[in-house]
């Protein structure tokens, strides 16, 4: 590995030289998320493989090409899991998942606001620098503030600061048991029943609002879900159809999902009353984060879009489809884009690394 | 800076509307000219205590045109000396900044000053049955801010996450005076996660004026329960196997024998006095929950030769081992009254072997050195005792603690777990770091800090000091990227 590591380091630095892009990719099934892809592809497969799992100290050191899907594997035996529940999004039979794509969007499962984010259970990352530079930060143990939290930073920069080499993560037991529990209810109900759940002593898991169907998932010891599912009430949902629903849910593989109409992605306070948008949406995180479906200009004007999710201090991204000639991601003030650039300047003078990808940058 | 330009300053500070709180003779500048990093001092041209957002930015504004270092301080609990004024600087007092603006009980978030002190975002979010989990063993009098920009840890970080897992949103003033907000009220924000810089930076990155935290529900139920092993090592062993086992309990404190004889003798917490070591773990969560993993625990106790279990029989008798607890560091100075205490964490892997090789240090160095710490993150905070009354043995103290942290490093840990680097771990800032790495973290603070006015000289060493300490590789006198500023 110490060989592809070199390798890596020189092709970045004479991208750097003749400053000419790179697209790093793992097994491209995030590809549509972000700007637009240019420039040469750097391939991370390879550099793949566990480096270090000690399930006794719940620290789990990954290479960046390593499949979610082979993580998840190992962790299994160990009755463990990564605990922010990542998506793994159009896996056929080539196309699988890897850590440091999971790493670079930062993008969470259902567990999410119960649990924490892929940010939340970062530990410490190794990166090549966009002059080629093999740098070191964080590390394996949980508690570490030595230096400037450089491995949060990494993660959801979409690959614009550093190609990723070596992720670790804290890891947490899985949990003995999980239910989920069904209401019907309308949106404004169905809003401040998760927010008030979430504000008890509860063990949920993860919540979904869709047409008028409320789901809980609650995870914990038996007795405790049990006890739980006593106070909440609800209609139970058998373990397969639960398992498929929340999976679903995850990696987008949900009809909801499936439509080739633009797919946003508003990420709000997990309060906001119902956005009265006139778009399909589909609403998990407690109310924190709700997809929306449909044409910006037919259904809605972006501009219009943005400004209302603005309002409510949320954040809105074109997560799928649709035209993305004006803006991916949520424009950010002044200020705020100028330390960005500065930022970027700083790991990757050239812009060689993901060029544009952060389209709001 | 010269007299004339000086008072040139201070006057530009004077026209600040509306008039704001300048303190510039010596006699009330006395208490700010250190925090708890007690063994350093300086005195700043000047201490600002503004009330408002607008006065920290127009104060801002006039040290980033006349190039003034600026130095931010909270209530000045930190131990690593981050808040230390500098000597050409303006101190800025947050304190004043200390207004809870909002508790939205449905959203579960509080938003305050930062100069809040910690235990009042919990008060204040206790008629909701919500609590703010970061938990710093000062947060009777810590302020929110200085937990921010220290990114501080506490007893029940290892279920509820540090100040960087608990802080959703802040205002902050940049070094031009600009006010900008990172994070977000929702669960992320567009862009970089500028949240998680800012969170641990010791204030070289900008100043906080408010921030939003998360507040979390109060467990249904809790149990706290008192273990004593006759070794160390049995207890360290029993660390280990309770969270390898699948349990993650909301604390896992470890304190030895010459700690629980102190805490007994001062507070009288009811510690077992034969034991070696001593470890305080509590359960919270869900009534069943707890009481399954009660089980397990006493099941894994036993198992790792506890001579001893107890546990809490009512919420009196859990108050009077926190107590103990977090007064123990008060305790030992009953002890002697000079003592150092450090801040590395290592993998619980390693605690047995980490803490053989610190006793071993000890009677090398001839010291006395008691440990009492957060055993579950593997967060150590061995007290280094000496006599402030001898010369030089405050200096061997220091040299005795710097190999304690490297020892961490070289186990694979880190050189401080929550107190931050500030001027005290500048040396071991070089050990952990290669010269690369220092000028990314350079890099990073140039980028929100150009002019370099914001805590200079602190929490990360510049390339020049660490090779003259010796900690740093320079092959053949090259310093990496020698065009960029350093500070």
């Amino acid at each position: 590995m110490n060989e592809l590591i070199k390798n890596l380091c020189e092709r970045l630095a004479s991208h750097a030289a003749s400053k000419k892009p790179l697209t790093i990719h793992g097994g491209n099934t995030k590809a549509f998320y972000g700007g637009a892809i240019v420039g040469e592809a750097l391939d991370m497969r390879a550099y793949s493989g566990i480096i270090e799992y000690e399930p006794k100290e719940l620290v789990l050191t990954v290479r960046a090409g390593t499949t979610l899907a082979e993580i998840e594997r190992v962790m299994d035996k160990e009755n463990q899991m990564l605990p922010f529940e990542p998506p793994h999004f159009g896996e056929g039979a080539t196309a699988f998942a890897t850590i440091g794509g999971t790493v670079a969007t930062g993008l969470s499962g259902p567990r999410r606001p119960y649990t924490g984010a892929v940010r939340d259970f970062v530990l410490g990352t190794r990166i090549i620098n966009g002059r080629g530079e093999d740098l070191n930060f964080g590390g394996r143990v949980i508690k570490n503030v030595a230096g400037y939290d450089v491995s949060r930073l990494m993660t959801g920069a979409m690959g614009t600061l550093g190609v990723l080499l070596d992720c670790s993560f804290k890891v947490l037991p899985k949990p003995a048991r999980e239910i989920t529990l069904r209401y019907e209810m309308d949106e404004a109900t169905a809003i401040q029943r998760m927010n008030e759940w979430a504000g008890r002593p509860l063990p949920l898991s993860a919540t979904s609002w869709c047409d008028g169907v409320l789901m809980v998932r609650l995870s914990g010891a038996e007795s405790g879900v049990k006890a739980a599912q006593e106070k909440l009430g609800g209609e139970n949902v058998a373990d397969k159809m639960a398992h498929d629903f929340w999976s679903g849910l995850r990696d987008h593989r949900a009809g909801f999902f499936s439509s080739s109409e633009p797919l946003w992605r508003l990420s709000v306070p997990s309060t906001t009353p119902a956005l009265q948008l006139n778009m399909p949406q589909w609403m998990e995180w407690g109310g924190a984060l709700r997809w929306v479906r449909g044409i910006a200009g037919v259904n809605t004007d972006i501009t219009t879009l943005r400004v209302k999710v603005d309002a409510v201090g949320g954040h809105v991204t074109l997560f799928r489809n649709g035209d993305k000639s004006t803006g991916v991601f949520h424009p950010l003030q002044p200020v705020l884009g100028k330390i960005h650039r500065n930022l970027k300047t700083a790991f990757d003078p050239e812009n060689i690394l993901n060029r544009g990808r952060m389209d709001n940058i | 800076m010269l007299v004339t330009d000086t008072s040139n300053f201070i006057a530009c500070l004077q026209r600040i509307q509306p008039p704001l709180n300048i303190l510039t003779d010596v006699e009330r500048l006395k208490p700010f000219e250190t925090d708890a990093f007690i063994s350093h001092r300086a005195t700043p041209l000047c201490a600002v205590l503004p009330e408002t957002e607008s006065q920290v930015a127009e104060i801002l504004k006039s040290c980033s045109r006349e190039r003034v270092p600026v130095v931010t301080r909270g209530a000045g609990t930190g131990i690593s000396g981050g808040a230390i004024p500098h000597d050409d600087g303006v101190l800025v007092v947050l304190t004043k900044l200390n207004k809870i603006a909002n508790v939205d009980a449905l959203a579960r978030t509080a938003t305050v000053g930062p100069g809040v002190r910690n235990l009042a975002v919990s008060d204040a979010a206790k008629p909701f049955r919500l609590f703010y989990a970061p938990d710093p063993s000062s947060q009777l009098i810590c302020s929110i801010g200085g937990n921010v920009a220290e990114n501080s840890g506490g007893v029940h970080c290892l279920k509820y996450g540090l100040t960087t897992h608990n802080v959703m949103r802040a205002r902050v003033i940049t070094s031009d005076g600009d006010v900008i907000e990172i994070g977000s009220r929702a669960l992320d924000a567009a862009g970089y996660d500028l949240m998680a810089v800012m969170t641990g930076s010791e204030g070289m990155l900008g100043l906080i004026t408010e921030i939003t935290v998360k507040l979390v529900a109060e467990p249904e139920h809790i149990e706290t329960m008192l273990a004593a092993f006759p070794s160390v090592t049995d207890a360290a062993n029993a660390v280990g196997k309770i969270i390898g086992g699948g349990v993650i309990p909301a604390a896992l404190e470890m304190m030895d024998k010459m700690v629980v004889e102190a805490c007994e003798k001062v507070m009288s917490a009811g510690f077992p006095l034969d034991a070696e070591a001593l470890l305080l773990i509590e359960l919270d969560g869900v009534r069943e929950e707890v009481a399954e993993q009660l089980a397990r625990v006493e099941t894994v106790l036993n198992e790792c030769h506890a001579q001893e279990i107890r546990v809490a029989a009512n919420a009196a008798e859990r108050e009077k081992l926190w107590r103990a607890r977090k007064g123990a560091f008060a305790a030992l100075a009953t002890i002697q009254p000079d003592y150092y205490t450090i801040d590395g964490t290592i993998p619980r892997r390693c605690l047995p072997e980490v803490l053989a090789r610190y006793a071993e240090l000890g009677r090398e160095y001839g010291m006395t050195v008691a440990n009492v710490f957060h055993a579950g993150d593997g967060n150590l905070h061995p007290c280094i005792f000496y006599d402030g009354t001898v010369p030089g043995e405050m200096e061997r103290s220091e040299e005795l603690g710097g190999k304690m942290l490297e020892i961490c490093v070289e186990v694979g840990g880190t050189i401080t777990g929550e107190h931050g680097v500030g001027i005290e771990k500048l040396k071991q800032m070089c050990v952990q770091f290669r010269p690369l790495e220092l000028s990314a973290f350079h890099e990073i603070k140039a980028a929100f800090d150009p002019s370099g006015i914001l805590n200079p000289g602190k929490g990360i060493p510049s390339l020049k000091r660490c090779s003259e300490w010796g900690g740093m590789h320079v092959r053949a006198g090259e310093i990496p990227r020698s065009d960029i500023p350093r500070f």
